[in-house]
């Protein structure tokens, strides 16, 4: 008779570049149920914006997550600025669209990265993670840093993006994509890669809204919804399809950021393209006053700001909903029946970003 | 047969990273470092999983009271000599963070920092100095006798 066996998996672990704990409940090789313990990176950021004014909480909240922090700054400035009410210049929200989508290439091209590592395919890692450089060097150019870039303020942005950086934002996206061209298909077509990813973590598309996942956990079940299809910043006047997979495994998963790396740079350029002149801020007048939900699609799917304000300088409540949170629930559904080795590529399946999860 | 020990520690300093409650910033710089743009692996730095192979710690974020004990624990299992590198604003004093319920302040008040990286989040080169500069603290210390190294961190922290 096979004994039941409990694997503390993390909180520090090679894969898991952030601290959570999964206890698994094994019996022989197989998973029977994974327990996730929370709690390691937990800061308190809720109660600290209440704390502070509802400027400075800019730079409070572009520090929960450093991978997406401009789509952080993003959500929560969209939120004051319903509730003040400040009309955003077009141009600042084409910035917006760019900065955003530059945010979210770096995160997929990590995400990429991590997974091909997490399955051992070292030499992938290093491609992606070079590629994903060049990105970084264009946030340094427009923004003069590499991940906190702070550019997104109240009724606006901080800095303009001149032509000479907007035209070397497209010839840098070109070798992008070259790049791209070159690595993915070593991720998406090799045999070996298939084998350890294909058929691994399967969720359906029932059990993918019945447990609430979002993002490209929940496009890669079948599901197409993408928070940017509500047409917040620019996204309302830009084209674009959300990238759907219907095997809802681990491969679909990869498959649909893969691709979301080619829309990306598809919508970058279509929102250069369209870039009109005139004003990048408009100054914000008087106190939030209200309660408002704002949703912005981060690379992990959907982000969910409440923001409850009575008129003066402090907001009465802040709360944030992060896509990992939301993904928790469909990943300790995806866990039972899989083999030990499986684990740490399932668990990478759906990027688990903690810092954003616990704040 | 010390003396090749010595050399060897020298040239290949391999680290440890633990992300005690940071934003990621400080983390993806972290792995950014040892990617090809930055490459420190010229340098003879890898970053290893297990505590009982590394000979720098690199740690990154506020600390608080749960990961304070995971942190501590990993520490113990390094073997000495051995350094520590506190990364980011947020693992100096608590950074943006210093008045959340949650934080401890600051690595120090944990571990004997050896080196601190400030910055939010610092760039891979100033990470990469940092984690050499903690390399000059373990030969040092690899040159003191053992019964030194065996000293309790606070101790060790008063002497020095």
């Amino acid at each position: 008779m096979a004994l039941k066996t409990v694997i503390p998996f993390g909180p520090q672990h090679p894969v898991l570049p952030e601290p959570i704990q999964l206890k698994l409940v094994m019996k022989d090789e197989v998973v029977q149920e994974a327990i996730p313990h929370i709690g390691y990176v937990h800061r308190g950021i809720e109660k600290a914006a209440e704390k502070m004014d509802y400027v400075q909480n800019v730079f409070l909240v572009e520090r929960i997550c450093g991978i997406c922090s401009f789509l952080h700054a993003l959500c929560y400035c969209e939120a004051i600025e319903k509730l003040l009410p400040c009309e955003v210049p077009p141009r600042a929200r084409y910035l917006r669209v760019i900065w955003g989508e530059l945010h979210r290439l770096q995160s997929q091209h990590l995400w990429l990265g991590l997974f091909a590592d997490a399955f051992g395919y070292e030499s992938l890692f290093m491609e992606f993670w070079r590629n994903r450089e060049r990105v970084m060097d264009l946030f340094e150019k427009t923004a003069g840093s590499r991940i906190i870039i702070s550019t997104c303020c109240i009724g606006g942005v901080r800095r303009d993006i001149s032509d000479e950086h907007l035209e070397e934002i497209l010839q840098t996206l070109k070798e992008v994509e070259r790049a791209l061209d070159h690595s993915i298909p070593a991720l998406l077509e090799d045999y070996t890669v298939r084998k350890r990813i294909v058929g691994k973590g399967v969720l359906t598309a029932e059990k993918a809204v019945e447990l609430g996942a979002v993002g490209p956990v929940l496009r890669a079940s079948g599901i197409a919804e993408d928070t940017r299809m509500t047409g917040y910043a620019a996204y309302d006047e830009l084209d674009f399809k959300p990238v759907v997979e219907t095997a809802g495994d681990c491969y679909a998963r990869a498959k649909v950021r893969a691709l979301e790396c080619y829309q990306g740079i598809e919508l970058i350029r279509q929102a250069i393209q369209r870039l009109p002149d005139g004003e990048i801020a408009a100054r914000p007048r008087g106190r939030p006053n209200g309660r408002v939900v704002t949703r912005v699609e981060q690379p992990r799917g959907e982000l969910l700001y409440m923001v409850a304000a009575n008129g003066s300088q402090k907001l009465e409540r802040m709360r944030v909903r992060t896509p990992t949170f939301a993904n928790v629930p469909p990943l300790v559904a995806m866990l039972p029946g899989c083999e030990f080795a499986d684990v740490p590529v399932i668990t990478l399946s759906i990027d688990p970003c903690i810092s954003c999860t616990e704040r | 047969m010390f003396n090749f020990v010595h050399k060897c520690r020298k040239k290949s300093p391999w680290i440890v990273h633990f992300d005690a409650g940071a934003c990621n910033g400080c983390d993806i710089e972290v792995l950014a470092c040892l990617t090809p743009v930055y490459d420190v692996e010229r340098f003879g730095i890898i970053n290893v999983g297990n505590p009982k192979h590394a000979d720098v710690l690199v740690v990154t974020g506020t600390c608080n009271r749960r990961n304070a004990r995971v942190l501590r624990n990993l520490y113990e299992q390094m073997p000495e000599p051995r350094a520590v590198v506190a990364v980011g604003a947020c693992a100096l004093s608590g950074g943006i963070f210093h008045e959340c319920y949650n934080v401890l302040k600051g690595v120090d008040g944990i571990l004997p920092v050896d080196v601190y990286v400030p910055g939010c989040a610092p760039r891979p080169e100033a990470i990469a100095e940092g984690v050499l500069m903690a390399m000059e603290r373990v030969e040092q210390r690899s040159r003191e006798p053992h019964s030194q190294m065996q000293a309790e961190p606070a101790e060790r922290e008063e002497r020095r």
